[in-house]
């Protein structure tokens, strides 16, 4: 079964076309990264209107590199949630007008769980359940995937994503748009011992998540070195920075993992990107007799193909979406409304 | 020739169906803002109403705007979506021209006018000659107070429609004596009115490919307007 899938919840426009779940045919992103980057950040409008008009072109690019034609798409998958309202809105209204010229059916998909599907493109022979860690700009859940359609949250931040945190200490340190790749980059040059910046760890029979106080401190010590007109080391407080978040992340996800008796864990998002946290996790799960599975960068990052992966799954267990699909800029795991 | 026009650019969602005979049909919905649930709905019971299949329609109409700028792009993907996957044309129509459609008979000018925020108008100016429509103002968004002004060097009666008379009717009306306002059964888009102008441009072979057809947003984004 092959399923055309489309991606817009943020600022990738993204086409792929996969088969049974498994298997990319194509998986086409458009990044709009550096026309956001003079603003900081993502602009939501901007990014809406990038999304309708490159769309159909990527959809095009997306037939031609499979050698495939729209009548030989079973399905069309789209992503209807979480994300940005009017961006979810471009992939959702294309995906619907085609879905019906086609007469075929039409899958919604939720982001999240979509990320955590790139893990079965990457693993052909990876089966649920596992513990997934899913961190992104917008995202940092910890994820029981008991089978392909239950996803039960065991932690999730309280404040900031990892990668809002990520993003705005990079920009504070001068070091630019997208933060993940620019923090990584500066703390290869980096003491991650120079600053002891907090780890915060809340409750720790709980899984939950919080970035902002470790954020503050890091605003706190640029600030403080500022006033006594002290020399900073952008480099050893990136480096400090990330040591400091991949630790919460690693220390989480292994204890949740032995909490449930877990021995299979996946991260998921473009965080998980991160080489550091690569690095550390993997160490940390091999000391605990654990596997450890993250998809290669491209499949991180917001992309079609795990869109697409996901809506397989979602139709072959009896998950057709209707013509009123809408775009839910909130959607929760495991829900569809 | 079948065309198929969709209209989301205000708070009315429409549909409408034409060809060289007759309305096949029309749906106009002026009920909130739901366009992504209902949109596909509508088109969905007008063309099976219609005794129509969506393979059956020729081309797509689409009013690109000026208008809400979320309802222009839920529009359009539409649009591109279906003649994407047809492999069908597109033309796309302005909203102020399709709302100058809407009252053929007028003797005098057309002056649609859209709530555009911050006390602006989306506009244009229009009359019928000869039973078609000519262009007297580029569509434009400006100050209600710089509308007025222009109207004035005019003289001539002028009808006004549009979501933004709510708002500035009471100014157009005290600014541009002998002016009126079109009632309210008419003073909304109507997928029928922009219809007949989609129609017009096909026959003529003025269409578009999916990929050229674009929103016509007028205003750039508020971060690249405010840009430093």
């Amino acid at each position: 079964m092959k399923i055309l899938s489309i991606e817009t919840s943020c600022d990738e426009t993204s086409v792929a076309i996969v088969e049974d779940g498994r298997k990319i045919l194509t998986n086409r992103i458009y990044s709009q990264i550096d026309i956001h980057q003079k603003y900081g950040g993502v602009v939501p409008e901007i990014a809406s209107r990038n999304h309708v008009t490159k769309l159909p072109y990527i959809i095009d690019e997306a037939l031609e590199e499979s050698q495939l034609t729209l009548a030989d798409v079973d399905a069309i998958g789209v992503t209807n949630g979480p994300g940005l309202v009017g961006a979810l809105l471009i992939g959702l209204s294309t995906a619907k007008a085609i879905a019906y010229s086609l007469g075929k059916p039409l899958i919604g998909v939720h982001h999240i769980e979509g990320h955590i599907a790139a893990n079965f493109l990457q693993y052909p022979e990876l089966e649920p359940p596992f513990l997934t860690l899913v961190v992104s700009g917008g995202h940092s859940h910890l994820v029981l995937v008991e089978d392909y359609q239950t996803f039960k949250v065991l932690g999730r931040t309280i404040d900031d994503a990892a990668g809002e945190a990520f993003d705005k200490i990079s920009r504070v340190l001068g070091l630019g748009y997208p933060g993940g790749p620019a923090i990584d980059a500066a703390a290869q040059n980096g003491n991650p011992d120079a600053i002891p910046f907090p780890r915060v760890l809340l409750d720790k029979t709980k899984y939950d998540f919080s970035f902002s106080g470790l954020k503050s401190a890091v605003l706190n010590y640029l600030n403080g070195k500022k006033m006594k007109n002290e020399d900073v080391n952008p480099n050893d407080v990136a480096a400090s920075f990330q040591m400091a978040v991949i630790e919460v992340l690693v220390i989480k996800t292994i204890a949740c993992a032995k909490s449930i008796g877990m021995k299979t864990i996946c991260m998921a998002g473009g965080v998980s990107c991160n080489s550091l946290l690569r690095q550390m996790m993997g160490k940390a799960a091999t000391d605990e007799g654990m596997t450890l599975h993250y998809p290669d960068p491209i499949l991180c990052t917001d992309n079609a193909a795990m869109i697409g992966s996901m809506a397989y799954y979602n139709y072959i267990n009896g998950e057709e979406s209707d013509l009123s699909l809408n775009g839910i800029p909130g959607l929760k795991i495991g829900t569809r409304q | 020739m079948n065309t198929l026009t969709i209209d989301t650019s205000t708070i009315v969602a429409t549909v409408a169906i034409l060809n060289e005979e007759k309305l096949v049909g029309e749906m106009i919905i002026n009920h909130q803002k739901k366009h992504s649930e209902k949109l596909m709905i509508a088109i969905d019971h007008l063309l099976s109403d219609g005794g129509l299949s969506i393979q059956d329609i020729d081309v797509f109409g689409i009013v690109s705007g000026p208008g809400s700028f979320t309802g222009l792009r839920i529009g359009m993907a539409t649009v591109k979506g279906f003649a994407q996957a047809l492999n069908k044309p597109v033309v796309g129509v302005s909203t102020l021209e399709s709302l100058a459609m809407n009252i053929p008979f007028a003797d005098g000018l057309i002056c649609p006018v859209l709530d555009a925020q911050r006390n602006q108008t989306y506009t244009g100016v229009f009359h019928f000659e000869d039973g078609h429509l000519v262009r007297d103002m580029a569509d434009s968004v400006m100050e209600i107070d710089d509308l007025i002004a222009f109207l004035k060097t005019k003289n001539e009666t002028i009808y006004f429609l549009g979501d933004g008379l709510p708002r500035f009717s009471e100014s157009l009306l005290e600014g541009c004596p002998g002016s009126r306002i079109v009632p309210n059964y008419l003073n909304m888009n109507r997928a029928s009115s922009a219809g007949a102008l989609v129609l017009e441009r096909a026959l003529k072979g003025e269409t578009s490919h999916y990929r050229e057809v674009e929103p016509f947003y007028i205003r750039p984004s508020y971060a690249e307007e405010h840009k430093k």
